[in-house]
């Protein structure tokens, strides 16, 4: 039977939730292709994430003990490699991710497989693997296979692929894999800066600026909106990055998840891939944007064709 | 040193544009280009290096791209650096990733580059992928998403925050010759002045096929890629529920969803 290779994310001891979505994926593959889904824990102490990891799509877990508690390219590469060498998997499906983005293309490159990112749909016709992408900043979509390639490496966008309820005894097995050198070396983590500022990530009702703002000195205007509605004021990425708010309040992949959110209004906010990956999730959403083909309207639940500044004006008039 | 910086043209598409006859992409009448904003970055750290390191410092952009990919050389090259490389023909297009990185490996080669800052991804296709599989293919040290970049012309390390998820980093070194690829915020990236978009005009660009870097037709294009596309289409237009109307009659609409929805929560 073949086999679909998961390769499991953690950080600071944590499992990576992506890695259970990963695993999702690899089930909905399994239904369709009767394949058997092998789950790869590199870790000082592998065995640390096997309850995690038995949900009913597992059928292997390999435990590969490294010397590295974190995650390391080099190493990452070698073993993975080694693995796929011993294992002839015709699927590796990882989370698409800062860990992955380091490792995944080089080892694509490296050993010719196939090779796809930010994948949020597969699907098998015949023998054939159909990875779907978004294309020319989300507004279209491609079909990607994989012609000759005998191992196909995809990394898999986040919040797509429902979790698995229920647990699993996966047959536990070990892989004793040579080291390499390693080329980095890991001097700390930096915390996110605590502000002392709001936690965004708590707030219920959002309403979230972007580069149509325009500039620093409209910061202010939006701030009072946002106060007068009740509402905790966010930003999209160039916001934080120009210093305009506090990277405390950027929603995003590298910025907050705003796992309690309830109304998010976003404004002049076109809708990147890694914006909507921290706000995609809110029951309701609002997008006011210039642009009828702005991507974040593809996600909201209502949308406004309007400038920002015109609303925000007749907003105030209404809440006042 | 010698810093080779990969840049991009990205295709931005018209509202009203058709697929090409074959379905697998956009006609190009409907695209326009523009230089990829993380490579504003890249390029303006490559800048920043040179300006702090003077003549022992040499940047060089360089790009994978047909004529439209020159004005992306010539807007980095206004702001600083005195050459640029393209690299285009027939055999390139339908590129994927893998393919143009090998292309960009081989020009590094041949250029022997030290340091290799690109951008962590391009805002069209978005694959995150091209800068790691350079590296890849030369077997250097590599670090993703890097956003501090600390390096001395002579040193055997570059010390790199990488921008983790949820607003971590980590501070990393990394061992040169290495490949980065360079995060938005970085930097302030400048704005070319009057005088060096005129300069950047009389600026070499020289432009070489796959094989003038000796390089096979078939390690490039479709069948130097690591995916296919088999069709290109319109995702399923989003459930969204437009509001029409003035200016204020949208607002008030805003307001009354924003007071139905607070009252149905508490």
């Amino acid at each position: 039977m073949s086999e679909i290779l998961v390769v499991a994310e953690h950080r600071h001891g944590e499992l990576a939730v992506s890695t259970l979505e990963v695993i999702a994926a690899a089930g909905e593959l399994k239904k369709k292709n009767n394949m058997a889904v092998v789950v790869a824990v590199l870790a000082q102490e592998p065995s640390t994430f096997t309850d995690q990891l038995s949900v009913p799509s597992v059928d292997e877990i390999v435990n590969v003990k490294v010397p590295l508690g974190e995650f390391q390219n080099d190493n990452y590469e070698a073993i993975i490699g080694q693995l796929i060498v011993k294992r002839n998997p015709a699927v590796v499906l990882v989370p698409h991710s800062v860990d992955s983005w380091g490792y995944a293309p080089s080892l694509a490159a490296r050993y010719g497989y196939g090779f796809a990112t930010d994948v949020f749909a597969l699907s098998y016709d015949g023998d054939e693997l159909i990875a779907t992408r978004a294309a020319y900043s989300e507004k279209m979509q491609v079909e990607l296979d994989f012609p000759g390639k005998e191992t196909i490496l995809i990394t898999l966008r986040g919040n797509i692929f429902k979790l698995e309820e229920g647990s699993s005894s996966p047959v536990i097995t070990s892989f004793d894999a040579s080291f390499v050198p390693a080329r980095t070396d890991h001097h700390r983590f930096v915390e996110p800066e605590s502000t002392g500022d709001v936690d965004i990530t708590q707030s219920e009702l959002i309403l979230s600026v972007g580069r149509g703002v325009g500039e620093e000195n409209n910061i202010e205007s939006f701030r009072e909106l946002s106060d007068l509605m009740g509402f905790t004021l966010g930003c999209s990425r160039p916001i934080a990055d120009s210093g305009w708010l506090p990277k405390s309040r950027q929603v995003g992949q590298s910025g907050k998840t705003v796992s309690n959110c309830n109304i998010y209004i976003a404004m002049g906010i076109s809708g990147s891939v890694q914006h909507m990956a921290g706000m995609k999730h809110v029951p309701n959403i609002i997008a006011v944007n210039t642009d009828p083909e702005a991507s974040v309207f593809s996600i909201a639940h209502y949308g406004v064709v309007a400038d920002m500044f015109d609303i925000a004006e007749e907003l105030r008039n209404q809440f006042e | 040193m010698k810093i080779l910086v990969p840049v991009k043209q990205v295709a931005a598409i018209d509202e009203d544009c058709v697929l090409r006859e074959d379905m697998r992409d956009i006609d190009p009448d409907f695209l326009d280009y523009e230089l990829n904003e993380w490579d504003d970055y890249s390029w303006e750290a490559a800048l920043q290096l040179r300006e702090a390191h003077g003549d022992q410092v040499e940047i060089v952009p360089v790009t994978v791209g047909p004529d439209e990919a020159t004005d992306g050389l010539r807007r980095c090259l206004a702001k600083g650096g005195n050459r640029g490389v393209r690299v285009w023909d027939s055999a390139l297009e339908e590129s994927d990733p893998i393919a143009v990185a090998r292309v960009i490996a081989r020009l590094a080669k041949r250029e022997e580059a030290d340091l290799i800052l690109a951008g962590t991804l391009s805002s069209d296709h978005g694959f995150a992928a091209t800068a790691m599989c350079v590296a890849g293919f030369l077997d250097w040290p590599h670090v993703a998403v890097v956003s501090k970049l600390d390096v001395r012309p002579d040193a055997q390390h570059a010390t790199v925050h990488r921008e983790l998820e949820a607003g971590w980093e980590e501070e990393i070194s990394v061992q040169c010759p290495a490949v980065l690829s360079i995060q938005l915020g970085i930097n302030e990236p400048r704005y070319a002045s009057l005088r060096g978009i005129k300069q950047a005009k009389a600026k070499p660009i020289e432009v070489l096929s796959h094989s003038d870097l000796g390089l096979e037709s078939d390690e490039v294009g479709l069948s130097g890629s690591g995916s296919r596309v088999r069709r290109m289409f319109a995702p399923a237009k989003g459930q969204a529920e437009m509001i029409e109307g003035t200016t204020a009659e949208q607002a008030s609409r805003i307001a009354q969803i924003v007071s139905e929805l607070s009252r149905e929560n508490s």
